[in-house]
């Protein structure tokens, strides 16, 4: 089912696009391929046939309808920050940048929810609705650049996701283009009949292009407490993490960092932490203010009760912005200490956090890698680091045989594949040690009855051949 | 390889200046990005682009170049950036390499070349340009001139015409001292400070280093004028013409080595400012680095110097109360790092209220001679400016750097904004009198 568009076709696409479109706003230049290559991750890498940039929903079922009439593959991109090259235009498809879409075009404050253009950034749907006492409750780590859209398509997550829920709990009803260009409206409040707007969220871009979101939005909690405690060793702070959630309390976020990310925050930031840290646990309770100092103080005991070196409690607004800024630059900051990183995204039982941590720094070490750990450690969801330098073709290779094995690793501890970055083109060839042929079977019977051409984002998410697709001019590849 | 769990060994920072990760960050801070949408015109493409064209992967094309000639160079990236990748030395090392190529739009590079002859020709003809410009303005032909311009603003003549005149009332100010002048302090001496004159700033703002040398002289500095400064080498610089920017920084090493001992180089504007703290950037060979660092640590935002200094003594309270927004000007901010202090120092001034203005390190859109380089990306950066401003109720927008002050000057004209436009200093000043 798989397109196979020839060079004619993108062309003929392309001319297509740019009569009706302008050149201003279809590309196939050389350099700006380039850039358009990659995304957040820098692991992979694969150039498009062309960038267009609609302006309108209008222009987006006539981007699409014309790839369709060519059998042409399109991917939709929104700000480019994905981990698991979801973003990427393989075979030579077309990249659909959604930037220019990114408009609130309504909020509905009496019934709590805003309707948003794709390529609007997570964090801008909030700052737009704070003076009614509102928010957009997910808050990936790129919430301040990560588009709403790309959020639906990997279903993401943040630190707050262990109290808050993911997107999909924050998504009442999508607009999205079909491959056949047909729009269509899904979701929708208190709607009957099969719920679309859930089965689209997460699913990577495979089932079309959604170019409206009705998302959720939440009353701002009425106070905050936050937390940062520093542990000796990992172990201890794994289970403070476990100790905290068996105690009863509901932490709104519950993060972990280890000493290499430490070492990268005090150099990007200027953050001081006790001599000895091994581990900084960051803690954050929320919700009415009765009670609350309460909540925090326990879990500060909890804290000192296994070992804790310090305990510091954010004093005000500014020292909580601070900690957060580091928390969620955190992955940035680590081009102080590597070239490049790649970002794992398992998910295993919380109690098996200290085996986890163990048998990944066992897989580095039998690979030659230096890990950083970075994690929500709340919900059990890991991210490893690895770092590399993009140079060296071989570490390269053992970037992904030790990425593939912590994976494994995840799935033998009864864990899962990802938290919130998706499968991409990243974790495909995994889905198959994670599910039987026939869960498999249906996920492609549901793919193939909504892209029946086979040409939004291929080759993402499930399982396929053995073919071995050419990904750019780096010479990287991935088996696809 | 160690294990980060088990052992105590220290995490080693990487040697060489970090790479971009690809985290994109710097996305939403840049003003280009936010107005154009493509990833080619945000940070995180255009060091793609850089790095590819070091490496050889990527011939320079016509797109490329011009993506990078459309950067403002205001830095805001830098400051978002977690890896600390230094975005601006990049661009200029990259712009340096295509100084000369012929896939650049002529126009612009021609535009460029100009305006750096005219603010860095010799004095005399500065005079000479000044006063021609109080006579165009007396019989009226600036107005002339600006009702043109205010139709063509996206042209290059349109947008020199429009800042030409925005500075008309800043020319008609006092001019500025001649170097070789010395200023003594009132009351006791607490330090000997050196001004820097520049090339624009010296030809249009000379009421500007009156009030610097005004309130420094106040404050107990003695303020020497030394002879024989001149540009910085900014607009070069950043114009990637490496060896013009050379030229201009040997001359000032010179000029400040002669000038004597001084506590400070104080510069009143940004770009120039920034220029010569990094002075060392222009430089491969370690006896000008070293001479380039130690003028380069010695560089003071005037403002940031004021602030040190302590509160003006008697200054006098304003008829009525003064609402004031302060811009950050980029190459304060981003650059230098310097945003407190001029707050601080407005803040303390009877009758001053201090309105804070959305978004206020945000390029308005001038980055040095952008503004007529790139004059319809510069217009689309400067409308967000002057929306978040319009939305505030004030008398004067303040800002430390005359690239920004023309910009805003000449955007709030056209858009019939009755606010003013103000140097910091200038409103400190304006309490000394």
């Amino acid at each position: 089912m798989e397109s196979m568009s020839t060079t004619h076709d993108r062309s003929a696409v392309l001319a297509a696009l740019t009569a009706r479109l302008g050149a201003e706003r279809v590309t196939s230049d050389v350099a700006d391929l380039l850039v358009y290559a990659s995304d957040g991750s820098t692991l992979h890498d694969a150039t498009p046939a062309g960038v267009v940039f609609p302006e309108s929903t209008a222009e987006v079922v006539d981007i699409v309808t014309t790839c369709a009439a060519h059998g042409v593959p399109f991917v939709a991109r929104g700000s480019g920050t994905g981990l698991s090259g979801g973003a990427m235009a393989l075979d030579g498809g077309i990249v659909v940048a959604l930037n220019r879409l990114r408009r609130i075009l309504d909020v509905d404050v009496p019934n709590r929810c805003a309707r948003v253009q794709p390529g609007v950034a997570n964090l801008a749907i909030s700052r737009a609705v704070e003076h009614h006492g509102l928010h957009y409750a997910p808050d990936p780590s790129s919430q301040a650049v990560c588009s709403i859209g790309g959020n639906v398509a990997h279903n993401s997550g943040g630190p707050h996701t262990l109290k808050n829920g993911v997107t999909v709990n924050h998504v009442l009803g999508l607009q999205i283009v079909l491959s056949d260009g047909t729009l269509v409206d899904v979701g929708g409040p208190e709607r009957p009949g099969y719920d679309l707007a859930a089965l689209i969220t997460g699913s990577e871009g495979t089932f079309g292009i959604v170019t409206e979101v009705t998302v959720k939005l939440s009353p701002l909690p009425e106070g905050v407490r936050t937390a940062i405690a520093a542990f000796a060793t990992i172990d201890d702070a794994s289970h403070a993490v476990t100790s905290v959630i068996a105690g009863g309390l509901m932490p709104a976020a519950l993060e972990m960092l280890d000493r290499v990310v430490v070492a990268a925050l005090e150099a990007a930031f200027g953050l001081t932490f006790p001599p000895g840290a091994a581990a900084l646990l960051l803690l954050e309770c929320d919700g009415p203010e009765d009670g609350l100092d309460d909540e925090i103080s326990r879990a500060v005991d909890i804290c000192r009760e296994h070992g804790a070196l310090e305990v510091r409690l954010a004093r005000d607004d500014n020292e909580r912005a601070a900690l957060w800024t580091a928390r969620k630059k955190a992955f940035g900051a680590l081009g102080r200490i590597a070239r490049n990183y790649c970002t794992q995204d398992g998910v295993i039982p919380r109690t098996k956090l200290p085996e986890m941590l163990r048998r990944v720094g066992e897989i580095a070490d039998r690979h030659r890698l230096r890990v950083a750990n970075v994690f929500h450690a709340g919900d059990g969801n890991l991210h490893p680091c690895i770092l590399f330098d993009d140079r060296d073709a071989d570490e390269r290779a053992r970037v992904v045989s030790a990425g593939r094995e912590i994976l494994d690793v995840c799935l033998e501890l009864g864990g899962s594949l990802s938290g919130e970055h998706g499968i991409g083109i990243e974790k495909r060839e995994a889905m198959a040690r994670m599910f039987a042929e026939d869960d498999l079977a249906v996920m492609r019977a549901l793919r193939e009855a909504l892209d029946p051409l086979g040409l939004c984002n291929p080759h993402k998410v499930l399982p396929g051949g053995s073919r071995c697709v050419e990904l750019g001019p780096g010479g990287k590849q991935v088996h696809a | 390889m160690t294990d980060p769990m088990t052992t105590d060994a220290p995490i080693p920072l990487l040697a060489t200046a970090p790479e971009c990760v690809h985290c994109g960050f710097c996305l939403p801070a840049c003003p280009t990005y936010d107005v154009l949408g493509t990833e080619m015109d945000s940070p995180r493409g255009r060091l793609a682009l850089m790095s590819a064209l070091e490496s050889g992967d990527l011939a320079p094309t016509r797109a490329a170049v011009g993506h990078l000639d459309a950067c403002l160079g205001c830095r805001a990236c830098e400051t978002a950036c977690p890896s600390g990748v230094p975005y601006g030395e990049r661009l200029e090392a990259t712009r340096a390499t295509l100084h000369d190529s012929p896939l650049r739009d002529r126009r612009a590079a021609q535009a460029s070349r100009w305006i750096r002859a005219a603010v860095t020709a010799p004095a005399w003809m500065q005079r000479l340009g000044a006063g021609g410009q109080r006579v165009l303005r007396a019989v009226g032909v600036d107005r002339l001139a600006e009702r043109w311009a205010a139709r063509h603003p996206d042209t290059h003549l349109g947008a020199a015409l429009s800042l030409w005149s925005a500075g008309s009332h800043w020319a008609a100010q006092r001019p500025s001292p001649a170097p070789g002048t010395t200023f003594a302090p009132s009351g006791p001496r607490r330090m000997r400070v050196a001004l820097h004159l520049g090339c624009m700033q010296r030809w249009m703002f000379g009421g500007v280093h009156r009030d610097t040398i005004d309130v420094l002289t106040a404050l107990g500095c003695e303020v020497v004028v030394p002879v024989g400064q001149g540009c910085c080498g900014a607009l070069a610089a950043h114009e990637g013409a490496a060896d013009e920017a050379r030229g201009w920084m040997r001359h000032n090493l010179d000029a400040y080595e002669r000038a004597g001992p001084f506590d400070a180089l104080v510069v009143n504007a940004a770009g120039c400012g920034s220029s010569l703290a990094d002075a060392a950037r222009l430089f491969d060979d370690d006896a000008t680095r070293e001479r380039a660092v130690a003028l380069g640590s010695r560089v003071r935002d005037v403002l940031d110097l004021v602030a040190e200094l302590g509160p003006l003594p008697h200054a006098r309270w304003t008829h009525r109360t003064q609402r004031v927004a302060y811009h950050d000007a980029c190459h304060l901010a981003h650059a230098q790092g310097v945003r407190a202090a001029p707050r601080r120092v407005l803040e303390g001034l009877p009758g001053l209220e201090l309105v804070a203005l959305a978004e206020a390190d945000r390029c308005c859109g001038s980055a040095g001679i952008y503004n007529v380089t790139q004059p319809a990306t510069a217009l689309a950066v400067l409308e967000g400016k002057l929306e978040r401003l319009a939305a505030l109720d004030i008398d004067v927008v303040a800002a430390g750097n005359p690239g920004c002050l023309l910009q805003l000057e000449a955007g709030a004209r056209r858009a019939g904004h009755t606010w003013r436009l103000a140097h910091p200093i200038e409103l400190v000043a304006g309490r000394l009198r």
